[in-house]
This record gives C-alpha cells, structure tokens and sequence, in this order.
C-alpha cells in the first residue's frame, strides 16, 4: 500500500508538497513578481535608463525618496549619471535574466542533448564527451567563462566586441554550465536505458533516436529540472559576477552586477544607495530561485525527505 | 516460557490520503526456543511488525493501540534510551540482503568487537577470542585468519553468516529475521535456515522469521501466523496451517504455490486481486471484447504464418529456435595494458532446440548465464561464438542485426520487473499501440482502439486501462499489461525471464494460469527462464540446466523432476523447499 | 593498488596534454602573436624574419611539442603587456593566492564539516533548519557582495580592518607571506572570510546530503538494531562513511576556491594570481591567459591525485582490489 503511494503521479505529489512548504510558495510569489518586473520593464520604469538623453548629470547621486535631501522623481535614488535607480534596476534584473535564461537555455540543450546520446550509445563517443566533461567540471564555471570571455576579445576587437559582449556573455555561461547537464542527463540516462521498458523497445527494433526522445527522454527530466533551477541562479550569479568584474555586458546596458561595481566606487563616500538595491534586488532574485531548486530537489528525491 | 507477547497492536501511518493502517489489532506471542514464522504477501504488514518489536518504527509511523510484552516488561511505553539498551542485548535483528548490512570500511573483527564490548566488559583480547569462536560456530572455515578481512571479501552466503554472529555476540533472546534467505540461492538458503534451527534449539532463542516464501516457512518454523492486509488470517503449528488451511484466504494461498513434485494443469481457487480504485466513468470502447482480441489474434497469426510459407516454404517445418555452440564473452570492463584480458564468459558451448508450441525450461542459479541467454537470443547482448536461428533464418549477434530483421517481431520477450518494463510516461493505450504502429499491424486509429480495449480484456484487465499510465496498476497487473503488449506483437516464441519472481505467490498463479491459456490458444512456443524450479516445473515440456555458463542437463521435464541425471540437478532438486507436507 | 596508481597518473597526464593543447591553441590562434610583440613601425620583413625565428613556421606539432617542452622547463615566455617573463609574475603573485586560498579552505572545514554533521544528525531541529535557511541565503549571495558588505561594516564604518592589499609581508626567499605579522593577518581577515562563506556552505550542505544518506543504509540500521552506543554509530561509522565522498568533493572545491578568489581579489585589490589573471582578461594578454590557466589545471591535477590516493587508503574496496 505504501509503494503504491509511492508510485502516485510526481505531478500531484509535487503540488501536494507544494502546497505544504510556505517557504516554496513565497520564492515563487518573489520571483514570479521580479521576473513579471523585470520583464515588463519597458512599461512600468518611469524612465528609460539605456536612453542617455533622458536624465540629466545635475540629477546625479541623489539619495532615495525617503530621505532629506531625496527627490520624489526618484524613488529609489539615481547614480553617478543622473540615472534612476528603479528603472536602471529593472531593466538591470531584465538583462540579467534574459542572459541567464538564455544561456540555461543554452546549456541545457546543449548538455541534455550530449548526456543522452553519451549514456545510451555509450562506448568511444561517451568515454571521449565525459573525459572532455571532466576536464571542464575541474575548472569552475567561472573560470571557463571568464576564459571564453577573453578568447572572444582576442578574436572580436573592440567595437565589434561591444556589439557581441550579451552573446559572448550568453554562450560562455552556456558553455560553462552544460557540464552539469550532460553529467545529470547520461547519468539518469544510463539507469532508464538498462530499465526493461527501453530493452522492449529495443527488441522491437526501434530507432535510437527515437528511444532516446520518445522512451528516455521523458523519464529523465525530473532530475532534469532540478539542474535547470540550481543553474538558472548560478547563471545569473555568473552573469552579475562578471559583470561586476568589467567583463560582462556593455557599460552602456548596465545589468545589476554593472551597477553594483559603479556602486562600489561611492560607496566609501557614503553613497550607499546604488550598492544596496542593486545587490539586494539580486540577492532576492536568487534565493528564491534557489529555494525553489532546493523544494525541487527535495520533492523529486524520496530518499531526501 | 512465553518470550514475547504482542496484544492488540495497530500501527497507523499518516499520509496524504488520510490515515493508513499498516497492521491492525494483532496477536502474536513466541516462546523461548520457537521459531515464529510470520507469512503474507507485500503490504501485509510483516515488516512492521518486525520494526515495532525492535523499537525501530520509522516516522511518521506510530503505534496506535495495543502492547509488546518481553518477559514482563511493555516494551511499548520504554524510553528510546532504556528501549536502545535492550536492543543487542534481549533483541537481535537479522536483515534481508547481507551485501549491505555490514559496513565496508571495518573490518568484521572490528565490527564484532565493538558490538561485544558495547554489551559486556571484557578486554579487546577475550571479545576477539568470542568473535573468533562465533564466526566457527555460524560455520565460516578458517575463523582466525578471515576475522580481519573486510566485508567484500566474503560471499553472500558466508556474509549473511557473518550477519548472524553480529547478532548473536550478545546472546539476545528473541532475534527478528526479515527475509533472511531471499537474497541468496537455494542451496545457500538450505544451509542458512538449517544454521538458524541449530541455533534455535541449541542456544534457546525465539526467532520470528518474517519472510513471503511459503517453503521457508515450512521448512523450520514451529508455528506459524498468516498476515493479509495487516490483519492476523489464520495462526498455528505449521503443519496444520499448511496442510490444513481453514481461511478462505490461506486455502488460495496454498493452492496458489506451485510444488516441485507435482505438475497441475492450472492453479485453482485465484484469490481475487483488488481492483483499483476506478475512476467512475462507463468509458468504454464499443464493439470491444476479449473474443475480438481471441478472432484478430488467430486471424493475423495464420495470415502472416501464410505469407512466410510463401516466401520460405523450405525452411517453415525448421524448428521456432536453434541455438548451436553459442559463447558470450562479455568484454573487459577495464582492458590491461599488460596482460591480454579477454573479458567474462558467460556463456559458452550452449546447444538445443525449440520447437513450435513447446515451453523449454531454463533454469539455474543467479550468475548461472540464464538471463545473458536470453538477451543473446533477442539481441541485446552480442553473441561471440556459434549461432541462433530462427525457423531456419539466421540472427545475427544484436549490434549486426537488422532493425529491421523480420524476425524481431517473431521473438518477443516478457521481463521480470513488471515496475520497469512498462514505460510510465506513456498511457497503456501509447504502450500497446506501438508495435501495431511499427509493424504495420493495425492502422486506423479506431481499429487500434477497439483491438487494444479487447486484448485488454483477453488478458483480464479492464478497458478502462487503456487511459491510465503503468503506475497506477499493481505488478501482477502491469505483468499482464506487459503480456498483452508482447501478444500483439504476434510472436512465434515468447521468452520469459523470470515472468514471476516479482510478484506475489497468489498473483504469480495467475499469471502463469495466464500465460498457460494464451499458449494453449495460440500454439506459441515459450522459452521459460526461471531460478523457481517449482514454478519451471508448472510450465515446461523440456528442461535445460545451466551452471557458470555451460548446460549441465537437458532433457524432458518429467524425467528432470523425477529422475535428474547430473549431479549438479540433483542437488538443485535436493536443495529446494520440496512442501511435502502440502501434497 | 599500484595499478590504480599507475592508472590515475596516467589520467592526469592525459588531462595535462589536453589543458596544454587549448592553452597553446590560444596562444598560436587568438591574435597574432608577432602583432602583439612588435610596435607598429616593424617592417614586413623583420616580422617575417622574427616569425620565422620563433619557429612559428615549423608544423603545428612541432610547435606544440615545443610549447609543452617549455611548459615542462618552466619556460613560459613574456607578457604582450608588461614585457615581463611570465615565470616571475605568477611566482611573485602565487604565494597571495595560496595563502588566501588556504585560509578559506581551512575556515570552511573547520565550520562547514561540524554543521554539516550536526544538521545532518538533528534532522528536523529548530537550529538545524535556521542553519539550512542560513546556508541556503549563502548560497546564493554573491562572493562580491559579501566582500562589499563586509567592508563597508568593517573597514568603512567601524574601521576596525584593511579593506585592500595584503598589509606587511615578511620575505622568506621568494616567497612573501602574510602569516607571520599580526597586519598581515588583519589585511587577510576579510577576503578570507569572504572566499570562505560560499565554501562553508557548500561544504556544509554536502556532508548533510552524504551523512543523511549513509544514515539511511542498512549496516547503519544493523549497527543501532546491535545496540551500539548512538555516539559509536554516528561518530565512528557513518562519520567514516561520509568522508569517503565528501574528500572528492573536498579536493573539488580547492579549485573552486582558487576560481573565486579571482573576485575576492579583485573586490580586495588583493595582489595574487586572480588579479593578474582578470588584467590579462581585460588586456587580450594571451601568453599570460594560457600559462595561468595551465598552471590552475596542474594545481587541480595534483590534488585529485592526492585525493585518490586518499580514498584508497581509507576505502578497502579501493585498496585491496588493485
């Protein structure tokens, strides 16, 4: 009776766990705000802060609304340039996880694809794809983003580079990230292949490519889907990362990892506005991202519970 | 005396659709010297009961009613400190699969010792020299020299050996086994349950042998208690419960074992198996029924039976099966560099025949190739020597074989974990319409409709499964889910791995009762694989006896069973639970 | 034994063969590496005569034979920027990133391994889940903006610690070190501790995962249905059990560590090798680009064969099968 419990639908039993972590409920409700935000960007900030004639440099570090020498136009406060800081916030969460989604998007493709393909054909294809995953995985994203990052600056100079940089920056967090996917992909791949549902089709005769999408494929997203939230936050940390280090996007499209390092040059002065809602913007972002990848994980592995 | 007395107990576990009651208002009492074996098939709640005396229940289980007694103490109202004292000491527990419960990083000396001096002062010399005398006492050769050798470095039988002296270096009272023997073959299963008899009557210890094989029971309990749903069926000496069963329950259960010595047409009195909780729709599809199936079945099989003839009227009179001179040798896992490795044989000089409606039997133990055979057979794993045809076709080794071989749909194979063997993100419907997809069989969408809701009821399964996915059904049904999707297939040859060793004995009986009929029918020939001897005996016309990858003995069944030829049968047969009582 | 030796030796040479075969592909494809090294007002000819004087002529696999021989020799030629043998830069800069490094990787043990097993072990505990939610924030925190904070609480408004550099060094040979003044560790304090948060976590939340598990297996269970002292069971059995794991993982993140201290660096203008790496980023510097990453991949070489080793002594289905 248990087992057949056990056995009941992932969807329902996922919902069901849901409903009883109010933690999971709230990451939701933050991040769906935030990207909801983020996205409707273009409509909700009260100015366009890529749009370099509409502020003024005489409007330049004013502090929040809230304080004495505030300014009701900018709630938030402004930056070195006269920016407002809601709306370069904004639009900053907007590039932010338009780089981290795609680039999830990226690797996930990327890294699922080859995973299944090494786990079920196995052999050279598998030993030579994991060995060159091995190497990867001993360097740290951050490390091989940063690497593809100058590769791309020695190979596109200047301008062109300018132009590039968001998929520059997009394809190097892809790159560094696919790793886990593969990894994640072969190694479900590998218990699903040897299950007797995927030998029945074999026996039948049917196309590899057809087990592997149609038999395998839908068997192995769970876990799946786990990587895809733990590396969706690591990608938009990669991303900020970056970005705070001058590598990332163009200065001119700042993400919050731009503003926190404009920040972070006021900040000794006692210009602390540009560095705190920036970072904690991007704090919140992902930690409920990561919660809601940890409710996954948890939810989708019995023995954790 | 009286060792233990359980009065009453009701365990609950809540979960999402409400409170589960896992046992029910339970009485079971074992005197000193008994060993109590306690039968019933999964989700009887054996195992719970197990855990409750040892104070082991795992959340978010609790006791809702009733008592333990040990000699005189309510174990039930113990604190977990007082209750952890007596566990080694009064309580010992013997667990299912010895691969994993000993530690791999310790040595067996260290885990002896530690356990021995957890219990008794006595110096690390004089717990070694108990430990050393134990281990020779549960039968392991050489004591002194393998007490300082790691887990791994023993077998399954001698590591379940190792088990028992764990558990009975404190000399407890009373020791739970949970299915002590079903991790291991019969002939060490034989010598373990005499081990534990011996100890019985020697030390005096009351043992409650939880297990799900009638013929453990039979072979060394005293009394015996008979679990359903959590509830108590029937107690008693174990003779009478056995021979004589009064409860409409234990009398299918009995019926439904199947004996080596006797060969039964088919299995009387099936105990029901519950429906599943049905949606309450009349969905339905019209104009299907099992007799449609049955006409369609018979129809196919005669046209494609035709056009082979057609093409190859030469070969159609060859047997369905020729396996000749066959070796596998499965490649190294790691090649050396050094010296030339040339991989596992697992199979090798293997020869027979099968021929059209005939059920071979291949038996043998686990690593005895049995499995490798069949894979070999139906191309999943690369022959290296020999060959296999198939009514005079060749087929070849699985990686040169044509996807498209027409023999792949002639040979079709039932597995033995009717958990994996079904796809769960695909509907029974998706299921059993792909190889009338593949092969062209059926296709209008309709007429697929109407053939898969009959087959669904040839097999005994209700229409209504076709909209559900394979986890909503239980394993004997899935089994059969997985029958009706190789019968579509219209196979000349149906190669069953073990068909039944996952399931219950009850459920097992009809399936093979189903297999038998479907055989009947359609005059297929099955290739029968299983380490069950009794259940072989049931279903084969011939036997083949494997051992480390070589036939030991083929031949006709009757003789095998009754007169065996090879030493190694004989002592496969003398090894087996025989149930004589049950005759 | 000695063939799982030879085996992950011979691993590690491969790994090394193929980190120095995308760093020499670097170096040979990305930009010219004649342009770089000449001013403008060079004529053809005399580029040409240095181009063929270097070798770059010669077939791919010469020259690549001839880049690993360097690498091998410690030839690592000059910086496109400072004009610098590369050699002296990083040895000048490796003793501020292993420091620091080292530093992390100590405070992350000795808080994560503790909190790891303590959350593990009071599963559903009250300080078990505010640690876990604790973790879960430091997870997700960027190391920049701990470093930020942290300055901007220690050094900006208390004023209690240097917020860049390393402070006083004292020099034994070439290796300078900030362990042995007392400013030396106040400047080390911070970065530290900020390379270390993401490390305690992980390394916490590892050996929950890796204990829960072991935890659950059934010679555990065996173990407390024997009657052993609960403190023996957890401390002495599973304890052993989880390493074995966790010392992979451990092994894994000196790397991580060494990855991330390029953003400590940068946040603390803490002089090491991250430093020098993010300017040969910022400044298309290929040679340096290509030896740096050469040489983090030795580093990693060399710990995972040290934790294979390790693994083997204190597994001995590892050890006795050979």
């Amino acid at each position: 009776m248990l087992s057949r419990l056990k056995r009941a639908t992932v969807e329902n039993e996922l919902l069901y766990l849901f409903l009883r972590k109010p933690l999971a409920q709230l990451a939701l409700f933050v991040a769906t705000m935030l990207i909801a935000g983020a996205f409707l960007a273009n409509w909700i900030a009260p100015t366009n802060p890529y749009d370099l004639t509409s502020f003024d440099l005489l409007d330049s570090l004013i502090p929040p609304a809230w304080t004495e020498t505030g300014d009701a136009r900018f709630i938030l406060g402004t930056d070195d340039q006269g920016r407002d800081l809601l709306s370069a916030i904004l639009y900053g969460a907007r590039l932010s996880l338009l780089v981290g989604l795609t680039s999830i998007a990226f690797a996930s493709v990327l890294g699922v694809s080859v995973g299944i393909t090494a786990g079920y054909l196995g052999g050279r294809f598998d030993a030579i794809v994991m060995r060159i995953a091995d190497i990867q995985l001993s360097l740290p994203a951050i490390l091989t983003a940063l690497l593809i990052d100058g590769v791309a600056r020695g190979l596109f100079p200047g301008a062109m580079h300018d132009e590039l940089m968001i998929v520059v920056l997009t394809v190097a967090i892809g790159l560094s990230l696919w790793v886990n996917f593969a990894r994640t992909a072969r190694a479900s791949t590998f218990v699903e292949k040897n299950k007797e549902y995927v030998q029945a089709a074999e026996i039948m005769g049917q196309h590899p490519l057809r087990i592997m999408l149609v038999q395998i494929l839908p068997n192995i997203l769970g876990p799946i889907m786990v990587i895809l939230a733990i590396d969706l936050a690591v990608a938009i940390l990669l991303e900020a990362t970056l970005s705070f280090l001058g590598v990332g996007v163009p200065a001119n499209q700042p993400s919050l990892g731009t503003l926190i390092r404009i920040g972070t040059e006021y900040l000794f002065s006692g210009e602390w506005w540009i560095v705190i809602f920036p970072s904690l913007t991007l704090i919140v972002l992902i930690v409920s991202v990561n919660i809601l990848g940890d409710f996954l994980r948890d939810a989708l592995n019995p023995r954790l519970r | 005396m009286t060792l233990l007395e359980i009065n009453n107990l009701t365990v609950r576990y809540p979960t999402r659709f409400g409170e589960f009651t896992a046992i029910e208002a339970i009485d079971l009492n074992i005197s000193e010297g008994e060993i109590h074996g306690l039968v019933g098939e999964s989700g009887a709640g054996k195992s719970t009961i197990g855990a409750v005396v040892m104070g082991l229940l795992e959340s978010p289980g609790y006791i809702a009613s009733g008592n333990v007694n040990m000699l005189g103490t309510d174990l039930t109202t113990l604190n977990p400190t007082d209750y952890h004292k007596l566990r080694g000491n009064q309580l010992g527990m013997i667990f299912q699969d010895p691969q994993t419960s000993l530690n791999p990083l310790f040595t067996i000396a260290d885990q002896l010792i530690t356990t021995i001096q957890q219990h008794n002062e006595v110096s690390e010399n004089s717990a070694r020299e108990q430990a050393i005398a134990l281990l020779d006492e549960v039968g392991i050769d050489d004591a002194e020299g393998r007490i300082d050798d790691f887990p791994h470095q023993f077998s399954g039988g001698m590591r379940q050996r190792v088990v028992i002296a764990l558990v009975l270096c404190t000399n407890p009272k009373l020791i739970v086994a949970d299915e002590p023997t079903t991790a291991l073959d019969v002939s060490i299963q034989k010598r373990i349950l005499v081990l534990l008899k011996d100890l019985a009557r020697q030390r005096g210890v009351g043992i409650l042998l939880i297990t799900h094989d009638i013929g453990v029971i039979a072979e060394i309990c005293d009394r015996v208690t008979v679990l359903r749903q959590g509830k108590v069926v029937e107690v008693g000496p174990t003779t009478n419960v056995i021979a004589q069963p009064t409860h409409e329950y234990t009398i299918g259960l009995m019926a439904a074992i199947p004996l080596i010595g006797k060969r039964l047409e088919r299995f009387q009195n099936i105990i029901a198996e519950e429906a599943p909780s049905d949606d309450n729709t009349q969905w339905h599809v019209s104009g299907a029924s099992a007799e449609y199936a049955e006409h369609w079945l018979h129809e196919n099989y005669t046209l494609l039976q035709n056009q082979q003839q057609a093409v190859a009227s030469a070969n159609s009179d060859q047997a369905i099966l020729v396996v000749n001179d066959l070796e596998v040798r499965y490649p190294p896992e790691n090649p050396g560099w050094f010296r030339k490795n040339l991989g596992y044989q697992a199979l090798s000089d293997i020869d027979f025949e099968l021929n059209r409606g005939e059920v071979l039997g291949v038996v043998g133990e686990s690593g005895s190739g049995k499995s490798t055979l069949a894979k070999a057979i139906v191309g999943l794993v690369d022959y290296t020597r020999g060959s296999i045809s198939s009514n005079g076709i060749v087929l070849e080794p699985g990686s040169q074989r044509s996807r498209k071989h027409e023999a792949r749909r002639r040979l079709q194979m039932i597995f033995q974990d009717p958990y994996s063997s079904l796809n769960n993100r695909r509907t029974v419907e998706q299921i059993l319409a792909e190889p009338l997809k593949f092969y062209s069989l059926v296709d209008s969408r309709a007429d697929r409709r109407k053939l898969l809701a009959s087959v669904l009821q040839l097999v005994e399964m209700p229409q209504q499964a076709l909209r559900k996915y394979p986890h909503q059904f239980s394993g004997g049904q899935r089994q059969r889910i997985a029958i009706a999707r190789s019968l579509l297939c219209l196979p000349d040859l149906l190669i069953c791995d073990e068909p039944t060793s996952a399931l219950d004995v009850s459920i097992q009986a009809h399936v093979l009762n189903l297999l038998k009929d479907l055989q009947d029918e359609f005059n297929m020939a099955i290739l029968f694989i299983s380490h069950n001897l009794a259940v072989v005996r049931q279903m084969a016309d011939r036997v083949v006896v494997l051992k480390d990858g070589e036939v030991v003995e083929q031949g006709d069944s009757d003789v095998f069973f009754t007169a065996p030829s090879a030493e190694y049968s004989k002592l496969l047969l003398r090894e087996t639970p025989s149930l004589s009582i049950l005759n | 034994m000695i063939s799982y030796v030879a085996r992950r030796l011979l691993q590690s040479v491969f790994v090394m063969l193929a980190v120095s075969l995308i760093a020499f592909t670097l170096f040979r494809f990305v930009g010219d590496p004649i342009a770089q090294m000449v001013g403008q007002e060079t004529s053809l000819e005399d580029q040409a005569r240095l181009r063929s004087e270097m070798g770059l002529n010669d077939p791919l696999i010469t020259q690549y034979g001839r880049f690993v021989k360097n690498l091998a020799t410690g030839e690592f030629g000059f910086s496109y920027r400072t004009r610098q043998p590369i050699g002296e830069m990083i040895l000048s800069r490796l003793p501020a990133t292993l420091e620091l490094g080292f530093v992390s990787l100590l405070i992350s043990l000795l808080l994560g391994i503790p909190a790891g097993i303590y959350t593990a072990l009071n599963k559903d505990g009250f300080i078990s889940n505010s640690i876990l939610v604790a973790t879960l924030v430091g997870v997700s925190v960027p190391t920049f903006v701990i470093g930020i904070f942290l300055i901007y609480l220690f050094g900006v408004t208390l004023g209690w610690l240097p917020t860049f550099g390393r402070g006083e060094v004292v020099e034994i040979g070439w290796w300078k070190t900030n362990l042995l003044t007392l400013d030396g560790w106040r400047s080390l304090i911070l970065p530290a501790l900020t390379l270390g948060v993401y490390q305690v976590t992980l390394t916490m939340r590892l050996i929950r995962s890796e204990m829960l598990e072991v935890l659950r297996t059934d010679y555990i269970k065996f173990a407390v249905a024997r009657g052993i002292d609960y403190r023996t069971v957890h401390y002495r059995h599973a304890l052993k059990n989880t390493m074995v794991p966790v010392i992979t993982i451990i092994g894994l993140q000196f790397g991580g560590i060494i990855a991330f201290s390029i953003v400590t660096e940068s946040v603390f203008q803490w002089p090491g090798m991250g430093l020098l790496f993010l300017d040969s980023i910022r400044y298309v510097d290929i040679p340096v680009m290509s030896v740096y990453l050469v040489l983090i991949a030795l580093i990693f070489v060399v710990i995972n064969l040290m934790v294979d080793l390790l693994y083997a002594v204190i597994d001995p289905r590892v050890r006795l099968k050979g």
